[in-house]
């Protein structure tokens, strides 16, 4: 099997970037940056504005009517939202969301779906895919025998594996987390954790999650949102160990939050 | 009698009180369904006990004969299959488009409000109005004269509202997850409709498009004007020939016809209702097997 040994080199810069749905606002003039294969924790409570952080950066927060933004965001010094179409963005920056959402369609649809949509339609390209994907996905060797079967038929944790495995399909250089492990029991998490830490080597990384122990766990580095401020971001060690902010130390011990 | 025991008989008058009324209710609710479910048992049990006996191979298969007092009713059959078919054809692909448009595009402002009204109005519009309507249409103004084209057009307007709402039902009840993870995987907004979206809907159109299609199915009025020939003593070679039908068949044999064996009528009548009934029961199979088969 070939193994394209592209791996991400990307580089991602928010400068002073506000988000508001209507007249709420949910982002307040955020900054920061992302490194090229690097794991970003996001950590925060509800409502403090990570998914809405994280669907800026593949432009999914446009499918909201009332969003607006302010401030810019750019892809290797070009801007996400003036210089890219919507769709090539997606298609750059996969995302995996909270729940294990598979389409009602086969395993193997499921992985397809992207690339098909992009006009891939060769066979044997498509099978290389399917198996590249679900095994980056940890996923290949519980469905290489049933990859024509429904994805319904999976477990949750199975199913959240499968979903990472259509995002990879789409060889995305960046993958975004929302709160991947939220609906998972303790064995199906250390699975995707595995899985993510792997990924790791060629893919950049953004984890939002509402765990702060998965982002110690698995982070280089987090980022600690509080009502739409991104408060702090430092190496993970340091944010867990010495935060400059006393927010962030109430956080991150469970005083808050 | 101490307070307490008084309190405690009021509370148990107001108790039997309460169930006297709920079983009153319950008694009256279940006669009236029970009336609903009478009438229909009548009338269909009647046009089985007189029509069944009339109805044969020969019946079905050949031509009117003796001034139709005689003979079959094939051409009112074919006639009747092939509006239904013309009529599916030009209202499913415009009523799924319409509620296509109006679930996945549409912003809620004031023209797509009206036209929702415009829908919803079109479904409380008598029959004959749409006859009338499809005369002017159709066969004067599009110069279609009396022809297959302007009744399945016709009916094929009258069918639309009730095909764009249950489309439109359809593509609603489809999660709006499935859109998100499309959408996050590089697909444009027909794309997602397309992929995502109405293979899911698919079975909520087929039912509703059915049941739109059984009701214009046994209508008389939109077809008078349009289409329905008294006699024909050919089938249709094309969409621009006249063509008979079930319902204006049975309205010529009730009412035009003096002298025919009243079994001849109600032969015509069972054939017309049970062609009306095995499309709604169809509509009822698929949508509970698809019910059962789905996933989410
Ligand atoms: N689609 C939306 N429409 C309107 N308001 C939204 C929408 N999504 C999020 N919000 C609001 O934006 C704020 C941030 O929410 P969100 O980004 O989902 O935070 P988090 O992911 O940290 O829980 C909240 O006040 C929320 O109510
Ligand atoms: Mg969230």
């Amino acid at each position: 099997m070939v193994v394209t040994a592209r791996v991400a080199t990307a580089q991602i810069d928010v400068q002073d970037w506000s988000v508001w749905y209507g007249a709420v606002p949910a982002l307040r003039a955020v900054n920061l940056d992302i490194r090229p294969r690097e794991i970003l924790g996001i950590i925060g409570p509800a409502q403090s504005g990570k998914t809405s952080f994280l669907q800026s950066l593949n432009r999914m927060t446009e499918l909201v009517p009332a969003f607006r933004c302010a401030g810019r965001i750019t892809l290797d010094g070009k801007d996400l939202y003036r210089d890219f179409d919507s769709q090539d963005v997606r298609y750059r920056i996969g995302m995996v969301f909270a729940l294990p959402l598979p389409l009602p369609l086969s395993i193997r649809e499921n992985v397809t779906y992207g690339p098909r949509l992009r006009g891939e339609r060769t066979r044997t390209r498509l099978e290389e895919l399917t198996e590249r994907s679900l095994r980056a996905a940890s996923l290949w060797e519980e469905a290489k025998d049933r990859l024509d079967r429904p994805a319904m038929t999976l477990s949750g944790g199975q199913q959240q594996r499968l979903c990472i495995a259509r995002t990879l399909a789409m060889e995305p250089e960046i993958v975004l987390f929302d709160e991947p492990c939220s609906g998972l029991d303790p064995i199906s998490t250390a699975k995707v954790e595995d899985t993510m830490v792997q990924l790791k080597s060629r893919y950049t990384i953004v984890l939002v999650t509402n765990n702060t122990k998965q982002a110690a766990r698995v982070s280089d580095r987090v980022a600690f949102f509080l009502m739409g401020e991104l408060v702090e971001l430092d190496r993970t060690d340091v944010i867990f160990t010495a935060p400059r902010d006393p927010r962030t130390n109430d956080y991150v011990t469970g005083r808050v939050g | 009698m101490d307070p307490a025991t008084r309190r405690v008989q009021a509370a148990d008058r107001q108790w039997r009180r309460a169930e006297l009324i709920q079983r009153v209710a319950f008694a009256l609710l279940f006669i009236a369904t029970l009336l609903v479910a009478l009438a229909s048992v009548l009338v269909m049990g009647l046009i089985l006990i007189r029509g069944a006996p009339w109805l044969s191979w020969e019946f079905l298969t050949t031509m009117p004969a003796r001034g139709m007092r005689a003979g079959g009713i094939f051409p009112a059959i074919v006639g009747t299959l092939e509006l239904i078919g013309l009529t599916v054809v030009f209202a499913l692909p415009m009523g799924v488009a319409a509620a296509i448009y109006l679930t996945e595009y549409a912003r809620d402002n004031w023209m797509n409000r009206f036209i929702r009204l415009a829908i919803v109005n079109l479904s409380g519009v008598p029959s004959v109005v749409y006859g009338l309507f499809g005369l002017g249409l159709f066969v004067i103004f599009c110069r279609f004269g009396t022809s297959l084209l302007a009744g399945a057009l016709t009916l094929a307007i009258m069918t639309l509202p009730v095909i764009i709402t249950a489309s439109e039902e359809a593509l609603r009840s489809v999660p709006q997850s499935f859109r998100e993870v499309s959408h996050s995987l590089g697909a444009s907004r027909w794309q997602t409709v397309r992929h995502a979206v109405l293979p899911f809907a698919v079975p909520g159109i087929m039912t509703g498009t059915i049941l739109g299609i059984s009701r214009a199915a046994g209508e008389t009025a939109p077809i008078l004007f349009t289409v329905a020939a008294f006699y024909v003593p050919r089938l249709p070679h094309s969409v621009f020939d006249q063509a008979m039908a079930l319902p204006y068949h049975l309205y010529v044999l009730s009412t035009q016809i003096p002298n025919i064996p009243q079994a001849h009528r109600y032969g015509t009548a069972l054939v017309l209702l049970l062609l009306v009934l095995s499309l709604n029961v169809l509509a009822v199979v698929l949508r509970a097997r698809f019910r059962r088969k789905r996933q989410w």
